[in-house]
């Protein structure tokens, strides 16, 4: 590797803003994870009740949902939702497009929230669910305040593994218009292609650098709140 | 009775059949020695790996098994002209952003995919041709006359496809209030033009006029015809390949005899579009 190629290389950097990209990616893992996790804590909840069409009905998302490939989600949002049935989340034109996406990564990965809980349901022994029956909790109450406690905790490590398929899938964003950094890899690539092996470099690096704490900080979380028994 | 009956004309038709496929065959045949016989080295053996389009209705597009248009049809003639027959083509996919790679791993022996040349790619990769001046050009509804050039698209919302040069372009130098919409492909694109959320798509004037000539759109959306850029596409060779001056003299033959004009018409004229008369057809540029 010559010295033009890396000032090449760094040239990159003032032509494009490749931290600002990230930087999108970021936002739509945040607000996509927290939308998330709360339609697949209502999915989890619905799936273990006992009534039987609600446990339908959640088998039925998480099943449509996490067999459907995540572009197609997007992309549908887009021209579907936007498109056809005219749905604006966002005066603003690029916004709207930015809430679009994150509605679409956050309804694909709710399914696996549900998933990842669920496997978390299967890791509180049966014993505790029939304690909290006995002492007079209802569904509800045994739910929130007995299974789904030990249920989060025995699911960190699932959960962080669904944080961190959200983070690189969140790339997919940019079939629904939204400037990220799959997006201005293309472009990147399109006019420098001088460089081109520098620029998957940048961007793996990119993610390595966001998603290997993600990994660690998860990791070591599941091993303190596991719930010792 | 019956049965018998049908089983006959069952064996007419697989009779029929069968001679037409052969007849096929001998064409086929025909064109390889044709090739052979042209070229100075006697022909070429092996096959040449062409690398386009599969999804550019009009350029490049995979038809079930067949490849159609207008950089398939320039491809075919340039083979033949360096000996190769129709059947020692191997029509391989090219997407944008793969290429350069494509050209430097040797994945593919030259590549026409609305190709264009510029400095940044002559660093890495060779080019014969130009075989096309194309421009960028907007393509909107058929009956919107509000819009006649990219100054008219202020305010206005805009498809293009995702890492494209031409959407920013507009941006940059033209329309700063645009709206823009990317999508992956420019089927999308038409889609949303099409369903009204967007007034234009843009690339260059042979795409929307190889879209605007597929059937499910025809009469629907039309191209604009004031082209604003020069995009000379070129066919990509791998650096310092040594083919680069037959393809050359190829291109400049295919264009004197009218095969040039030919391809075109067959391919896009029926959105009614013409090429800017000014630079096309092109004078080949000689191999550096």
């Amino acid at each position: 590797m010559d010295e033009g190629y890396l000032e090449k290389f760094l040239s990159l950097f003032d032509e494009y803003d490749v931290l600002a990209a990230f930087w999108v990616n970021i936002q739509l893992s945040l607000y996509a994870a927290v939308i998330a996790l709360v339609i697949g804590t209502v999915l989890a909840v619905m799936r273990i009740s006992p009534v039987p069409s609600l446990r339908w009905a959640g088998a039925t998302y998480v099943t449509l949902l996490r067999n459907t490939p995540l572009t197609i989600i997007i992309v549908f949002c887009v021209l579907g939702l936007w498109g056809q049935l005219g749905l604006t989340l966002s005066s603003d034109f690029q916004t709207n497009f930015f809430r679009l996406a994150v509605l679409g990564l956050a309804v694909y990965h709710a399914a696996f929230v549900c998933e990842a809980l669920r496997s978390g349901v299967n890791t509180v022994p049966v014993g505790q669910a029939e304690a909290a029956r006995a002492i007079g909790l209802g569904f509800w109450s045994a739910a929130r305040l007995v299974i789904l406690p030990q249920a989060f905790r025995g699911a960190v490590a699932p959960l962080g593994n669904v944080l961190i398929a959200l983070i690189k899938n969140s790339t997919v964003a940019a079939a629904g218009s939204v400037a990220e950094t799959s997006g201005l890899m293309r472009t990147m690539i399109e006019f420098r292609p001088d460089v081109i092996f520098a620029i998957f470099l940048t961007f793996a690096v990119g993610y390595v650098i966001i998603v290997v704490p993600v990994g660690l900080a998860t990791t070591s979380l599941s091993r303190r709140l596991a719930v010792a028994r | 009775m019956r049965a018998r009956r049908l089983a006959i004309a069952l064996t007419a038709v697989a009779a029929l059949t069968l001679g037409a496929c052969s007849g096929g065959a001998d064409e086929a045949d025909d064109t390889a020695d044709a090739g052979a016989t042209e070229t100075s080295d006697g022909g070429a053996e092996g096959t040449l790996r062409v690398g386009i389009k599969f999804d550019q209705p009009g350029l490049g597009y995979q038809d079930g098994s067949d490849y159609t248009g207008f950089d398939v049809a320039v491809a075919k003639y340039v083979a033949e002209k360096l000996g190769y027959g129709a059947d020692q083509i191997e029509w391989v996919q090219a997407p944008s952003a793969q290429r350069e790679t494509m050209l430097q791993n040797a994945q593919v022996d030259m590549i026409f995919a609305t190709y264009s040349i510029t400095d940044k790619r002559k660093e890495v990769v060779g080019f014969a041709g130009p075989y096309f001046v194309a421009g960028q050009d907007l393509l909107v509804a058929a009956d919107d006359d509000s819009i006649s050039g990219p100054e008219d698209l202020e305010g206005k919302n805009l498809c293009s496809v995702t890492g494209s040069t031409s959407a920013q372009r507009i941006k940059d130098e033209y329309a700063t209030g645009t709206n823009l919409l990317e999508q992956p492909g420019y089927a999308e694109c038409v889609t949303a033009l099409v369903a009204g959320t967007v007034d234009a798509v843009t690339t260059d004037d042979i795409i929307l006029a190889g879209l605007a000539a597929i059937p499910a759109n025809e009469g629907k959306v039309k191209v604009v015809g004031n082209p604003f850029s020069e995009e000379n596409y070129g066919v990509g060779l791998p650096k310092d390949s040594e083919v680069c001056e037959d393809v050359n003299a190829a291109i400049t033959e295919m264009i004197e005899d009218g095969s040039w004009q030919e391809a075109l018409d067959e391919n896009v004229g029926a959105s009614g579009y013409v090429p800017n008369d000014e630079l096309n057809p092109p004078t080949v540029v000689a191999c550096a």
